[in-house]
């Protein structure tokens, strides 16, 4: 049978599913919307442009908070443009970090591209290569919610390249305000401002 | 002590005492692009259990490293090359607009006395280039001014969240360093 492919929402709603004190990462364009759109949260740093930024910052808050769970939540052509993080990240290799690249193979802000990924590309392969403690491509809603299930067990850095369709879906647009969204995120965290 | 070392004299040199600063400011990471003039400093923080220490494939991953790092509540420093200014210029602008403390030093190539002009292009725009997106910048070319000055940079990076970059000149760290 043909296989069809997971819905963007669908699969970012599960990810999030009761994500307690999770905080998430989201890489510009639509992953920054389909996390707004599964319900804003004082625990997420949308970027709205930093490309190829969002990995990294993941491993800062990974590395400086060891008690949180952190998920970046990126699509292929903002993970293709950090293709020396994935080096960096699993030499650091924290055990609470997860990777979530949601792989639809185009660049859909910009019209419709095929991306590196969509031109046979391998992003799970890319971090397999480089020793991630757990890489996979997921095509199935059983696998995300196992993804969901590491993002929790916070015992392996992981990453996972979801393969999504490249269905266009609506915006729904978080905040702008990069300070406003950075205190926010401290504040929850306990930090004073 | 009553030991006069070699390596007691050494702890007096500008570059430990950009360690010692950093430790005062209670820096907790440290991201870096290997370079000679940064040697000692890479060195006492990859030795320092307190301090993750981060080595990059390219400058740029510094800047969103430490803004992750900020956001978790530590602060952190950017010791990198003027060859790897270029690389960061889009990055900068996550600090630009979520004003994340930012304190990055820089070892400047293409400066004085640099002996592979291949370095002088990006050597020459270096402190433009920072100043252009946003960054606050001072030049050292004398021992004596690295410490006063990182210590203002650093004070303006952690007291009011500002993209901060100190550029350590090559009169200052001398040729001598560069040529092999």
């Amino acid at each position: 049978m043909g296989k069809v492919l997971l819905k963007r929402r669908d699969v970012v709603a599960e990810l999030l599913k009761d994500r307690g004190d999770t905080i998430v990462v989201t890489g510009l364009g639509s992953p920054s919307y389909d996390v707004m759109a599964a319900g804003d949260h004082d625990l997420n740093y949308y970027l709205w442009g930093a490309m190829g930024g969002a990995a990294m910052v993941g491993l800062g808050l990974a590395k400086s908070r060891p008690d949180h769970n952190v998920l970046v939540i990126t699509g292929d052509g903002e993970m293709l443009m950090a293709m020396g993080a994935f080096a960096t990240i699993a030499v650091q290799a924290p055990k609470n970090l997860t990777i979530a690249i949601l792989d639809n193979g185009y660049y859909g802000e910009t019209g419709m591209q095929l991306s590196h990924s969509g031109r046979g590309v391998e992003l799970d392969r890319v971090a397999a290569s480089v020793k991630f403690d757990w890489a996979a491509r997921i095509t199935d809603m059983a696998e995300v919610k196992d993804l969901r299930r590491r993002v929790h067990a916070r015992n392996a850095l992981n990453c996972a390249a979801i393969s999504i369709d490249a269905e266009e879906v609506e915006r729904v647009l978080p905040s702008r305000d990069g300070v406003y969204i950075k205190n926010r995120v401290k504040a929850a965290l306990g930090q004073k401002i | 002590m009553t030991r006069t070392t070699p390596k007691a004299e050494f702890s007096n040199t500008w570059q430990s005492q950009i360690y010692d600063v950093l430790k005062e400011f209670q820096i907790k990471h440290m991201a870096y692009v290997p370079d000679a003039g940064h040697a000692t400093a890479i060195n006492k923080f990859e030795a320092d259990n307190d301090v993750t220490s981060v080595v990059l494939t390219t400058e740029e991953e510094g800047i969103p490293y430490l803004a992750g790092a900020s956001l978790g509540g530590d602060r952190g420093v950017l010791l990198m090359q003027s060859s790897g200014v270029g690389n960061c210029i889009n990055m900068l602008s996550l600090q630009n607009n979520a004003r994340f403390p930012l304190l990055m030093l820089i070892t400047m190539r293409g400066d004085w006395g640099e002996f592979n002009q291949w370095q002088n292009p990006m050597g020459q725009a270096t402190e433009a280039a920072l100043k252009l997106m946003g960054v606050l910048t001072w030049r050292v070319d004398r021992p004596e001014d690295v410490e006063p000055l990182v210590r203002g940079a650093a004070t303006m990076a952690f007291e009011g969240d500002q993209a901060c970059a100190v550029l350590l000149g090559q009169r200052l760290i001398g040729k001598k360093e560069w040529t092999k």
